[in-house]
This record gives structure tokens, C-alpha cells and sequence, in this order.
């Protein structure tokens, strides 16, 4: 397999980075530019900003971060939050992201997925997933951040969006988001075994044995981090080694 | 100081590739007007998507030719991604397809299986840790300096094979298959790799190309 990549997530609302649990009770953190170009230096593999209150307000604030951090930030860019159409995806682009995850208006036009896909490429189209256990070894699609009950079953949405042209997943699990408690290993792994596209796992990180956890039991081809990082608790470096140490295969960076 | 044209033929975000170079020192100008990309010191081919697409729309604008012109005049040309690809002579993705015969070779697939047997995940989506092949000399190119080993970030799903292994700078090991990272002939490079993505290290071979100093000679 390929270097598993440690991205940061940085979850933003309005101009602000926050934190919530389970996606809500959100708490200011800062400026995210200050952390996206800490992660950067401290060697990330990718950033993901996500605008977690866009669908709910049907706008996005993410723009003029994304540019900003473009001027000096030189490892791939995700957004996502808010996406509605392949016009939104242009925007984002020309603003420096190289990908875009979309959730919501995925779920509410699963074409988008296909038209994105198609004009910019599948690299391009993440689907991001919010997932809540609902049974054993079974889930369920959400979306606004873990708000909106779909009823679609998470493992066959997965597969659907990656046959209409998703070229990866970012999976959020709501119930672990935010509790440091470690990723809902059986979800990603889940998800993984069922499609043939990277999964980047997201949600709950509170050590960095739960990234080794994840990585090796639930088959994540990523690892999505947060609260961990912008408190301070490791730094990428600290998980990199970690991973390394555990056996697990990351990027040289020490090179770089 | 270098001025770099990016062509523009109607692919891909060219704005994180500008902005990289515009951080190493380069005025940077994006462009599909033959002269202008002629007056260049440094040349970039971007690209991302398919093959054929790629090289229908440099042929729609007449940039194929110049691009061709660009090389035959010895001015450095970089090739990134699917403009890297695109110097090959053929590829199959989608059927076989013409490509700008710069570096010969073909283009095609990677393994969907390690060399073991174990199916593995196409595209390729990550940082890769290239290295020298040997046959390849990294001086007098972008990787001039770089350190064998150091990981770089790629997207791609097809893979050029050069068919003179001299003009293969750089691999990588995707589960035991050695996928070109960086090809090289004369004054003509390219990368499969994203540069302008790869952190400080991609920052570096960027800088590397622009002090590459065009000749009349070309090939």
C-alpha cells in the first residue's frame, strides 16, 4: 500500500477555527491560517477545511481562507462545506483548494458527484460521509453536521457515490467526533473493504495510537486530525513518528 | 530573472503552480498566445484529466506545435502531471493516443495488483519517495540537490514508461513496482508528480528548473 497520509482538518466557522463534540457545542480556537501553516511547516500531508455551518446558512466563508493559505501553503487543499454545484467547485479551485469534499448536496443530487467528477476530474470530488451507528456493524448517512436524518445506508451510499465518480471518501464519524475516545474502527474498515477508492477516517482522535488503530484495523488509507493538533496534545511530527514506530508505512518528510 | 510562461490550454487550476514559482523568485505569466510562450525563458506544460483530452485541446489552440517549437529551441521545459505524460509518443488510456513524442515512450496503466499478487488502490494518491534509477543523473535537472528518498505528492492513475531508461530521472515503489517519477532529456523535463503541492521539497526543484539555462543546441 501506499504511505498512509496524515492530513489536519481544520473545522471553520465563519472566519473562526472551531471545535465541537459530535459536531457541535462549537468552541473558537483561532485564526485557522495560524494552525493550516503550522500543520505545513510540521510537516501535514494535506489540509481539509471544512465550513461547517455553510449548508445550514446556504453560504460559504471558506473562499478567502483558502486563498490566503494558498500564498503560502504548499501541500494539497480539500474544501468542503457548502458546495452546491460545479460553479462552487470552479470557485474553490480558483481560490487554491485542489479537491473539494461535498456531503450535503450530494445526498440531495447524487449527479453533482458526476458532474464534478467529470469537468475537474475524480481526484477532484471527495464524498464526505457523516456517519452515525444506528445498529451493529451498520450505519447511517447524515447531513448539516450530523442534524439531518437521511436514511440512506452509509456503506451502500459509499459505494454509489464512488460508481457516479468519487475519487475518495472522507468519513466522519459523528458519534466519535470530538471525544478523543479513538475513530469508529469498524465503520471505516466497513467502508473500506467496499469500495476501491481511498478512505480518509475522521473523527475521535485522541491519541496517536488511535491513528496506528485505525490505520491497521480499520484499512483507513488516511487519517483526518484535529483537536489533537490545534490543542497541542502531538504535533504531526509526534504522530509520525508514533506511526512509524507501530509499523506503519508514512512519508519521509524529514527530507523534505 | 526567469520568466515563466504556464500554458494554458484550458485544463486544470493553473494558480498553485504560479503561485510556487511566483514564491521561488519567478515572474510568472499564464498564457496561450504562441509568442508570448516563445518569449519565455522557462516553459511549464501543467495538466490533469485524461490524455486524449489533454492533447485534443494543446491541438485545438495549435499549442502542440509550439510547445514542440519550445523544445527544438532548447529553452527548459517542465512538464508537470498529465503534461509530463503528454512528451510521451502513445498512450492507452482510453484507447491509444498521440502524444508530443518528446520522450519516447508509452504511457499506460498502473498495476492494479502489487507485484506480490495483493490488489492495490488506483490512482495512486499520496507522497511517494523517489529515487534515482541507475541510469539517471539528477544534476543539470529539477532534482539537482534533492535528496534520494525524499517523498513527493502524486495523483495519478496511468504511468509513462520511457523506452531509453536513461531518460527515467526518478522512481518510485508503488508495492513493488518502480513508477516513473521524473523523466529528463536534454533540455525537456517532466514530472508525474505535483511540485507546487510537494512542500519545501517541491518548492526546491522548482527553484532547480529555473536556474536550468536555455541553449540554441536543443535536440
Amino acid at each position: 500500500m501506499s504511505n498512509t497520509r496524515l492530513i489536519a482538518r481544520l473545522d471553520v466557522k465563519g472566519s473562526n477555527l472551531i471545535k465541537g463534540i459530535h459536531l457541535e457545542g462549537l468552541r473558537v480556537i483561532g485564526q485557522p491560517n495560524d494552525f493550516a501553516k503550522r500543520y505545513y511547516e510540521q510537516g501535514a500531508d494535506e489540509l481539509i477545511y471544512i465550513d461547517i455551518v455553510a449548508s445550514l446558512y446556504g453560504r460559504n466563508s471558506l473562499s478567502h481562507i483558502v486563498e490566503s493559505a494558498a500564498q503560502e501553503v504548499f501541500i494539497p487543499m480539500t474544501v468542503g462545506g457548502g458546495i452546491r454545484s460545479v460553479d462552487d467547485v470552479t470557485q474553490m479551485l480558483r481560490c487554491g483548494a485542489d479537491k473539494v469534499a461535498v456531503n450535503t448536496a450530494a445526498i440531495a443530487n447524487p449527479g453533482l458527484i458526476t458532474d464534478i467528477a467529470r469537468r475537474f476530474g475524480s481526484q477532484c470530488m471527495v464524498l464526505s460521509i457523516e456517519a452515525k451507528r444506528v445498529g451493529q456493524e451498520q450505519w447511517q448517512a447524515f447531513t448539516d453536521n450530523g442534524r439531518e436524518y437521511t436514511g440512506l445506508d452509509v456503506i451502500e451510499w459509499a459505494k454509489r457515490g464512488v460508481a457516479l465518480g468519487a475519487g475518495e471518501i472522507l468519513l466522519t464519524s459523528v458519534d466519535m467526533e470530538g471525544t478523543r475516545k479513538g475513530f469508529d474502527n469498524a465503520l471505516v474498515r466497513a467502508v473500506a473493504a467496499e469500495v476501491s477508492v481511498p478512505v480518509i477516517a475522521s473523527g475521535g482522535m485522541g491519541t496517536a495510537d488511535h491513528a496506528v488503530q485505525v490505520i491497521k484495523d480499520g484499512h483507513a488509507d488516511a487519517v483526518a486530525m484535529a483537536d489533537i493538533l490545534h490543542y497541542g496534545r502531538a504535533s504531526i511530527s509526534d504522530i509520525r513518528t508514533a506511526a512509524r514506530a507501530a509499523g506503519v508505512k508514512v512519508r519521509n518528510f524529514e527530507h523534505g | 530573472m526567469a520568466k515563466v510562461i504556464i500554458i494554458d490550454y484550458g485544463v486544470g487550476n493553473l494558480l498553485s503552480v504560479r503561485r510556487a514559482f511566483e514564491q521561488v523568485g519567478a515572474v510568472v505569466a499564464i498564457s496561450s498566445d504562441p509568442a508570448t510562450i516563445l518569449a519565455a525563458s522557462h516553459v511549464v506544460l501543467p495538466g490533469v484529466g485524461a490524455f486524449a483530452d489533454g492533447m485534443s485541446a494543446l491541438r485545438r489552440r495549435g499549442l502542440d506545435k509550439v510547445v514542440l517549437e519550445v523544445a527544438a529551441a532548447g529553452m527548459p521545459l517542465l512538464g508537470i502531471c498529465l503534461g509530463m505524460q503528454m512528451l510521451a509518443d502513445t498512450s492507452d488510456e482510453f484507447g491509444a493516443n498521440a502524444g508530443l513524442a518528446l520522450i519516447p515512450g508509452r504511457v499506460e496503466s498502473i498495476p492494479t495488483t502489487a507485484v506480490s499478487g495483493e490488489p492495490h488502490k488506483v490512482p495512486y494518491i499520496g507522497w511517494g519517495e523517489i529515487h534515482p534509477t541507475p541510469t539517471s543523473r539528477w544534476d543539470g535537472s529539477p532534482l539537482n540537490g534533492t535528496k534520494p528518498g525524499t517523498a513527493v505528492y502524486l495523483v495519478h492513475s496511468y504511468r509513462l514508461i520511457p523506452r531509453d531508461p536513461a531518460h527515467q530521472l526518478a522512481a518510485y515503489d508503488y508495492d513493488g513496482h518502480a513508477i516513473t517519477a521524473a523523466v529528463g532529456r536534454d533540455n525537456v523535463f517532466g514530472c508525474q508528480f505535483h511540485p507546487e503541492k510537494s512542500g519545501r521539497a517541491g518548492l526546491r526543484m522548482l527553484a532547480e528548473f529555473l536556474s536550468i539555462k536555455g541553449s540554441s543546441a536543443g535536440h
